[in-house]
């Protein structure tokens, strides 16, 4: 055979300058190694395990697609927001703004092939001939990610299609492998539904136009720069390519950042909630892009729409919409309405503001077309009856169940938040505890702890059943509320799983509430303070504080408050008495 | 009816192999010996894998040794078009993007038929991605038919069915798309099957247009693609497009001819597909036909013309619809995870020109253009989304009149097999030669072609060229076909008396005295 010569002869050496490729990747054939990239000098080299790609320089990327997913701008056309002049400042504008975002499933395997569908890894090391897109291979669905795309549907409110079908959408880029990715195009799995949230300022409603199921793609690093400008070569990891996705669709039922943010928390909740997704923002498997747009209020036509990428918190998406807004508004009001042009932009972080990624030049024609691979996907009876029995209880239903024990909103929206604070509080009441002992506890000293260990609540050691246990004891009066946050730090450690009672019992923390017990230390103290007393006597009331605090030292806070403050206060009366009848 | 029916090669090896009286190895060194006798004039290899082969014939006898079932094709020397993925056994499509590519899986198909004791010689030469239809547009070199060498075997399969009909194989794997089976069959007098679409499972096959695509053999007689096709075919978890459909064992209805009763026909209906017979059709290939016509009546069929209106639309749809799907999934080979890669480095879009533009030839540069602009913004409704309505229009009428006939006949293309250059310049020339063979892809219906006579020599000392008949039969009708194919290759004796110019072994020439 003549392979190999030509094209080995080139590889790398590591040394290429700038636009050059430095990776030795010249892999003319791919052998069934892990290392799928890159084959080095004389194919030998072990495992590089990365693919490179030459890198589009600066300003010649001019191929839409591929900028699709670029993950830094070329030279930024920084904006700052201009300065208002005052001459239009009459007319009022309001924002519009509509949210796609890309959920990853949390699928135990990628959505056409069996490889890993496993954040991290090696590079290149959750890959396969079918998601490396290998001549002759075919997908094959996965039917976990069509269940867990029904499940967000349902969520969504949405119309779950009992037939659509799948399209190939057609760009270039190295991170994509086939030179498609799969998605679907003119009939979704689920359109047409809506997300309802639940706010201090009172209910609102989002608008969902469609949720799809695609594919990712791979991910390409950009080396030599920290962006893709400048950078002189880029690798990919092919380890997301191929991992589902399902990108829900907004309307353009957004005003401000805040409601940006109230649907895209509420979103991930459900998506958390029901174990579709882990909608951790900063890994990537949760995804914001946002499309916003200004015009005079009351106008129905929208304005010049501008996509917002690279936001990675809600509070930055807020943000992000915040200074958007803020610059188109300040661009109409300066008479400079030209230059709010359809672009993506992308938000810095560091800088606290958007910069241009790059301009639409017309349309992207991503030439879709059916899937021949894939049949129409069609849903069973069976499937949609697993997809709703595997429904958990959704973020909005909880906060209506939590309303209905008589719960506080405020408390309901802290106690909503989270899956795992849903959770343990659910299973507090569930152990007998009262929901507003339970609410106080998980949100107060509990919560402080988790934020504390930077854990969320489903970590902690402490079982729920020993928070309600413990609350339990209080009610009561084993021990006091004050011994129980004394005994808090231990309980969260675990130390009282096997039995609360038992481990305040062992600690000596249960309350005395004998009152003989009680008398003898009131007496003790009063005895001991000699001075104190007399000056309480000759009328210092307020001294029964220092006796009070002194008995509490005493006995190491066990003893009963209530009890005490009676025995307390039973003594210095007799005591006033005496020394009156002695005066 | 003529007394010489058509051997089974496949049969015979097997048998031989199986009851030891000739080792797998001596088959595999006596094919390999005929690959190397007139592969140089023939040159129907890209890949010729003797090393591997004769481990596998190893195998095969070892297996046999120990008194083990070697399985129903062992033993037998099988060449493979270089479309299909061959694990560890460089598979090119053609083309010289995939010049350097050593797939590490198996092909479905091969996969099959290496568990069935097949032994996997070599890689065929093809038309690069299966795109075109005389093997001229193979970026390694064309491939000579074995009847006149300066002729083309036809395509996208000729390097497989010149092999075949050289004696350098006992059968082969092609893919038909839009007639690559079946006209290399035609021009080369052999017999090639499209089985039904997803009778075969596609995993491992280059994709050219995926809605088209199939597996299926060329091999010297009915019931050797019988006998592949009973190893290949069946549902596989591979291929979303695979049928359920239960696979059976398709030579098993095949009669020997001395059981054969004297009208074997008799009650079937067999439509002759008007449009096909007319104008445009050499007097060669039609004299051809009409003579299977007349036996297929005196075997007792009932045989008329069927006008299908839609046929003629058929090979503007087709291009329309596998050009769009190629021009798809030819977007992988982009230099970046395997295969040629251009030193070209100041760019991703300079790689990407660079790798296609040296990677990819002429004729696949042409279908990749077209299928982009056929899928575009502002031209999909007017041209894939008609072409998917004259698709369905096809269907229609194919199984509509196969309700009142139980196989529709016609050529397999209207001329027998051309010089090499005759065409090459003129692509729309050659596209109007698949006119007889697209609309079953379409369709997704299955269709054996097989050799039905000579055409007369057309300059003084030429030798004669076989001509094949192609017979359609109903979706996953393959046993009901290839029974009748059978009846008829064994009662007509097409090729009797002739043989390829060109071929190695005695006993190689299928089909013939």
């Amino acid at each position: 055979m003549r392979c190999g010569s030509r094209l080995l002869a080139r590889s790398g050496s590591g040394t290429a300058g700038v636009g050059a490729l430095v990776a030795p990747a010249r892999a003319p054939a791919l052998l069934a190694s892990r290392s799928f990239g890159s084959i080095g000098k004389g194919g030998r080299t072990h495992a590089p395990q990365w693919a490179t790609a030459a890198e589009p320089l600066q300003g010649r990327a001019a191929f839409a697609a591929a900028a699709r997913r670029v993950a830094c701008a070329a030279a930024a056309a920084v904006a700052q927001p201009p300065a208002a002049s005052g001459a239009a400042a009459e007319v009022e504008y309001e924002a519009v703004i509509g949210i796609e975002t890309h959920v990853q499933l949390q699928t135990r395997t990628k959505a056409f092939c069996g490889c890993p569908n496993q954040y991290g890894g090696e590079p290149n090391s959750h890959v396969c001939p079918v998601c490396m897109g290998h001549p002759g291979t075919l997908p094959v669905l996965n039917g976990e990610a069509v269940k867990l795309a029904v499940m967000a549907g349902l969520a969504l409110n949405c119309d779950v299609a009992r037939r659509s079908k799948f399209d190939r959408k057609q760009y270039f880029y190295a991170d994509l492998p086939k030179g498609y990715q799969i998605s679907q195009y003119d009939q979704p799995i689920c359109s047409g539904g809506h997300l309802a949230v639940d706010t201090p300022d009172g209910p609102r409603r989002f608008g969902v136009t469609r949720a799809h199921l695609e594919e990712d793609a791979g991910k390409s690093v950009h080396g030599g720069a920290d962006g893709l400008a400048g950078s002189s070569h880029t690798l990919v990891d092919f380890n997301r390519a191929g991992v589902p996705l399902l990108e829900i669709v907004s309307e353009p039922d957004m005003r401000s950042g805040r409601d940006a943010a109230l649907y895209g928390a509420e979103l991930r909740r459900v998506v958390r909630f029901l174990g579709v997704g882990d909608g951790n923002m900063s890994e990537g498997s949760m995804r914001c892009d946002v499309n916003v747009s200004v015009r005079p209020k009351g106008q129905a036509q929208f304005g010049t729409k501008v996509e917002v990428k690279n936001m990675n918190s809600f509070s930055n998406m807020q943000k992000a919409i915040e200074f958007e807004i803020e610059r188109q508004v300040a661009l109409l009001r300066a008479g400079r309405g030209a230059e709010v042009v359809q672009e993506t932009r992308l938000w810095d972080e560091g800088r606290q503001e958007t910069t241009s990624m790059r301009k639409k030049e017309g349309l992207a024609d991503y030439r879709y077309f059916p899937e021949p691979d894939l049949p129409d996907l069609e849903l069973s009876d069976a499937l949609m009856a697993d997809a709703k029995a595997s429904m958990a209880e959704l973020p909005a239903e909880k906060r209506a169940r939590y309303l209905s024990l008589g719960l506080p909103l405020a408390d309901v929206l802290i106690l909503a938040d989270e899956l795992g604070t849903a959770q343990f509080f659910d299973a507090a009441v569930d152990a007998g505890a009262p929901p507003k002992a339970a609410a106080n506890w998980v949100m107060g000293d509990i919560m402080a702890a988790c934020k504390e260990a930077k854990i969320g609540m489903e970590s902690l050691e402490m079982s729920p059943q020993a928070l309600a246990e413990m609350i339990s004891l209080i009610d009561e009066g084993v021990i006091s509320g004050k011994i129980a946050k004394d005994a808090l730090p231990r309980l969260l450690a675990g130390d009282g799983n096997g039995g609360v009672r038992a481990f305040v019992e062992a600690q000596g923390m249960v309350q005395i509430s004998d009152v003989s017990a009680v008398e003898a230390m009131v007496d003790a103290v009063l005895a001991a303070n000699p001075k104190q007393l007399a000056d309480y006597c000759g009328g210092k009331t307020k001294l029964a504080g220092f006796f009070t605090g002194q008995v509490m030292k005493e006995s190491q806070g066990r003893v009963n408050p209530g009890l005490m403050q009676e025995v307390l206060q039973r003594r210095l009366q007799a005591a006033v008495d005496k020394a009156a009848s002695a005066a | 009816m003529a007394p010489r029916a058509a051997r089974s090669l496949v049969r015979e090896l097997q048998q031989q192999v199986a009851g030891r009286q000739r080792s797998a190895v001596e088959v595999a060194r006596d094919y390999l010996d005929r690959i190397r006798s007139v592969e140089g004039e023939v040159g129907a290899f890209i890949t010729v894998d003797e090393a591997h082969a004769l481990a596998q014939a190893e195998a095969i006898d070892a297996r046999i040794a120990a008194g083990q079932d070697a399985g129903p094709l062992a033993g037998v020397p099988i060449a493979v078009k270089d479309n299909i993925c061959t694990r560890g056994l460089r598979t090119t499509a053609g083309s010289k993007v995939l010049e350097c590519y050593v797939p590490p899986f198996d092909a479905t198909a091969v996969e099959r038929l290496r568990a069935a004791g097949a032994v996997i010689v070599g890689k065929t030469n093809m038309d690069e991605f299966g795109m075109g239809s005389s093997t001229e547009n193979s970026a390694y070199k064309p491939t000579r038919n074995p009847w006149d060498l300066a002729r083309v075997p036809g395509g996208s399969s000729g390097g497989s069915a010149a092999a075949v009909a050289a004696g350098q194989a006992a059968a082969a794997l092609g893919s038909d798309t839009g007639g690559s089976i079946r006209q290399p069959a035609h021009f080369c007098g052999v017999v090639g099957l499209k089985p039904s679409y997803g009778r075969v499972s596609r995993y491992g096959l280059v994709a050219y247009a995926s809605s088209l695509d199939v597996v299926g053999p060329l091999a010297g007689s009915v019931e050797d693609a019988a006998r592949l096709l009973t190893a290949m075919a069946g549902h596989d978890a591979r291929d979303s497009s695979s049928s359920q459909e239960p696979s059976v064992d398709f030579a098993a209805a095949l009669q020997p001819l001395d059981r054969l009763p004297s009208r074997p026909l008799a009650g079937k209906r067999v439509g002759v597909i008007a449009q096909t017979m007319g104008a445009g059709v050499s007097a060669g290939v039609a004299a051809a036909v009409q003579g299977a016509i007349k036996q297929l009546e005196a075997l007792g069929a009932e045989v008329e013309e069927v006008s299908l209106p839609s046929f003629d639309a058929g090979l503007p749809a087709y291009y329309v619809l596998a050009l769009s799907e190629a021009s798809s999934n030819l977007s992988r080979y982009d230099g970046i995870r395997y295969g040629l890669r251009s030193p070209e480095e100041s760019g991703l879009k300079q790689l990407y020109e660079a790798t296609r533009g040296a990677g990819l030839g002429a004729e696949v540069k042409r279908r990749i253009l077209m299928g982009t602009y056929a899928l575009s913004a502002g031209y999909y409704d007017a041209y894939y989304q008609r072409a998917q309505k004259v698709r369905t229009l096809v269907q229609r009428d194919m199984t509509s009149a196969l309700q009142r006939f139980d196989f529709l006949v016609s050529p397999a293309a209207p001329t027998p097999a051309y010089k090499l250059g005759e065409k090459s310049s003129d692509p729309l020339e050659m596209y109007k030669g698949d006119l007889m063979t697209v609309n079953l892809n379409l369709a997704g219906l299955p269709a054996v072609v097989l050799p039905c006579g000579l055409a007369g020599p057309d300059s003084p000392g030429a030798p004669g060229l076989p001509v094949g008949l192609q017979m359609v039969g109903r979706m996953f009708g393959e046993a009901e076909l290839l029974a009748a194919a059978h009846v008829f290759e064994q009662t007509a004796g097409a090729l009797a008396g002739a043989a390829p110019a060109v071929a190695a072994g005695a006993a190689a020439a299928p089909a013939r005295r």
